[in-house]
């Protein structure tokens, strides 16, 4: 470990409250958690997981009164410990609209509670410009199963991030920033960067920002709605669930790694690889597991890029149907329910084949799997969910309400009856806004790890204590 | 012979990134990985035909020391694509449990 000419340091304790910003803080276990003195206060606030919308549209998955409230309990530790707060991929998405959002919010916490906080803003939103000149420049790689960037991928992004790496965290951190608001970032370059900073092990450091990244999920309370406190040291890493009550096992840390990650042994981060092969786990308390043996690898340092497009739209419709005749044959039912509906939107709009698309999903039957269940299976009842995707919202609508009187009376068979299936709303079809995708899955090379990140320092002044917010 | 269910306490699936699901199967004791971690029915052939994913792209990382089968495959559609039926791939692990072993 490296001496910063003052104290023999010779280990890093970095405090992770919780696996996401806002779900929800447990306020007994910061207490608990200052007792043992950190150094650092660190957590990730995103996630792709739950799909592209969040940055496509710039906002966040948790409510805000959810986020303002676990930042309210992590400024009140800080004013208490003196010790910095670093949040990373702010917003769900971190994108710059998610990391504004975020500041705005420790902003409207420090004039509320009359707290003068040095703000650190760290972007890494990347205009499509940018990234097409990289492409020009060759400096753009496909990750499988992506093939090779086009221009007009780029061009269908509505927002491109960059993930970063924690060199712009220790920046931040050497200009004496207090609370760090990070956009994209590597999940567990955020927990580890405080560490790195003050010269840790790099393979134990980011070894132990991947296991808490979740806070409380790798350890038995098995939920991020728990934090741990991890220590860094010259031979490895500890890590301890901050509530008593709960433990760290070799086996649920060990376990870690598997969780969504498609390689259990290896981790690729900006700067180089995490390889776990050769850790040892080590029970040291019934509640505190030892790690040794992690090992960072460092590479030519590279970023991904994650882009959100949003140029599709639909409308949905759902009808309920307990018909018995349909139920002995859903896969025939909905093959000429799906005959039907086409040939109506081409008649009624015009459109071409080209111009939209329908999916009929049977929940009960094979909504989830989309795959024909077992011979011999007969549902219940089938929650019949058609999905009309087109180029404009305006097009999807008009698609559907022109299929509503087939997707409603739909016979089984010529002259019979016309039956009436299980609307739940009226007026019956759903315009649901636009279908966001990730579009990228490459990766940018580039020379040094600031040149795409902007940042920004707030030096936040003391407000009179109810002034501002509360309105005076 | 036993069925998935039959000798792991837990599987589970989920994405990892946008473009791959993972799943990670749980065996219940060493005597369940040591038999049937490397089964056929749980080789990337096999994999492959029970999700519609080239067997090719499919990789299986046997992990001993924790008695799990990992298994990693890319997504069929671009997440959150007009035809998802699983975001998360939180529910893909469920088709593994009845296969025999």
């Amino acid at each position: 470990m490296s001496e910063e000419g003052t104290s023999s340091r010779t280990s890093v304790k970095v405090y992770v409250p919780q696996g996401s910003l806002g779900v929800g803080i447990f306020p007994d276990e910061i207490d608990h958690a200052l007792a043992q003195e950190p150094d650092v206060i660190a957590l990730d606030a995103g996630s792709t997981d739950s799909g592209a919308a969040y940055l496509a549209k710039g906002v966040s998955k948790n409510d805000r009164g959810s986020v303002k409230r676990d930042l309210r309990l992590l400024m009140r530790a800080q004013q208490e410990a003196g010790i910095p707060i670093l949040v990373g991929t702010a917003g769900q998405a971190g994108g710059d609209a998610n990391v504004d959002w975020t500041r705005d919010i420790v902003l409207e916490i420090a004039r509320e509670e009359g707290y003068a906080p040095k703000v650190a803003v760290l972007y890494s939103e990347q205009s499509r410009e940018l990234v097409k000149q990289k492409l020009a420049e060759g400096r753009i790689s496909a990750l499988p199963p992506l093939g090779d960037l086009e221009e007009e991928q780029v061009d269908s992004c509505l927002h491109i991030v960059a993930l970063m790496g924690p060199e712009p965290y220790f920046r931040a951190l050497e200009a004496g920033a207090d609370i760090i608001i990070g956009g994209r970032t590597s999940d567990p370059a955020v927990i580890a960067a405080y560490a790195l900073w003050k010269g840790a092990p790099a393979g134990p450091a980011w070894h132990a920002g991947k296991v808490a990244e979740c806070g409380g999920q790798a350890t038995s309370a098995n939920t991020g709605q728990r934090g741990v406190m991890i220590e860094v040291h010259a031979d490895g890493f500890d890590i301890e669930p901050v509530d008593p009550g709960f433990r760290a096992t070799v086996e649920s840390i060990s376990g870690h790694l598997l969780y969504e990650n498609k390689n259990p042994w290896r981790l690729t981060e900006p700067g180089g690889e995490l390889d776990v092969t050769a850790c040892e786990y080590v029970q040291l308390t019934d509640r505190k597991v030892r790690v040794t043996g992690s090992r960072w690898l460092p590479r030519p340092y590279t970023m991904k890029l994650e882009g959100a497009s949003g140029d599709l739209f639909q409308t949905i419709m759902i009808v309920g149907i307990a018909d018995p005749d349909v139920l002995a044959d859903p896969q025939a039912f909905h093959d000429k329910m799906l005959v039907v509906l086409r040939e109506r939107a081409r008649s009624a709009t015009g459109a071409a084949d080209d111009d939209f698309h329908i999916s009929l999903r049977m929940y009960g039957w094979n909504g989830v799997s989309g795959r024909p269940p077992a011979p011999g299976s007969v549902p219940l009842e089938i929650g019949l969910m058609g999905v009309i995707t087109a180029g404009s919202q305006e097009l999807a609508s008009e698609i559907a309400k022109a299929c509503n009187p087939y997707f409603f009376h739909m016979p089984l068979r010529m002259g019979m009856e016309l039956p009436s299936y299980g609307w739940a709303f009226t007026p019956g079809d759903i315009d649901r806004g636009p279908v966001y995708q990730f579009v990228l899955n490459h990766v940018v090379s580039i020379d040094d790890p600031l040149e795409l990140v902007r940042s920004e320092m707030i030096d936040v002044e003391r407000s009179e204590v109810g002034a501002g917010a509360q309105g005076q | 012979m036993p069925r998935v269910s039959e000798v792991c306490r837990h599987v589970r699936s989920k994405v990892a990134g946008p473009f791959w699901v993972t799943i990670d199967l749980m065996f219940d004791s060493q005597e369940s990985y040591d038999a049937y971690a490397t089964s056929p029915a749980l080789s990337a052939e096999s994999i492959g035909e029970l999700y519609g994913v080239d067997p090719a792209t499919v990789s299986l990382y046997p992990v001993p020391t924790l008695k799990v089968l990992k298994i990693s495959y890319p997504r069929q559609a671009p997440q959150g694509g007009i035809e998802e039926r699983d975001l998360h791939s939180g529910q893909q692990y469920a088709y593994l449990l009845d296969v025999e072993l």
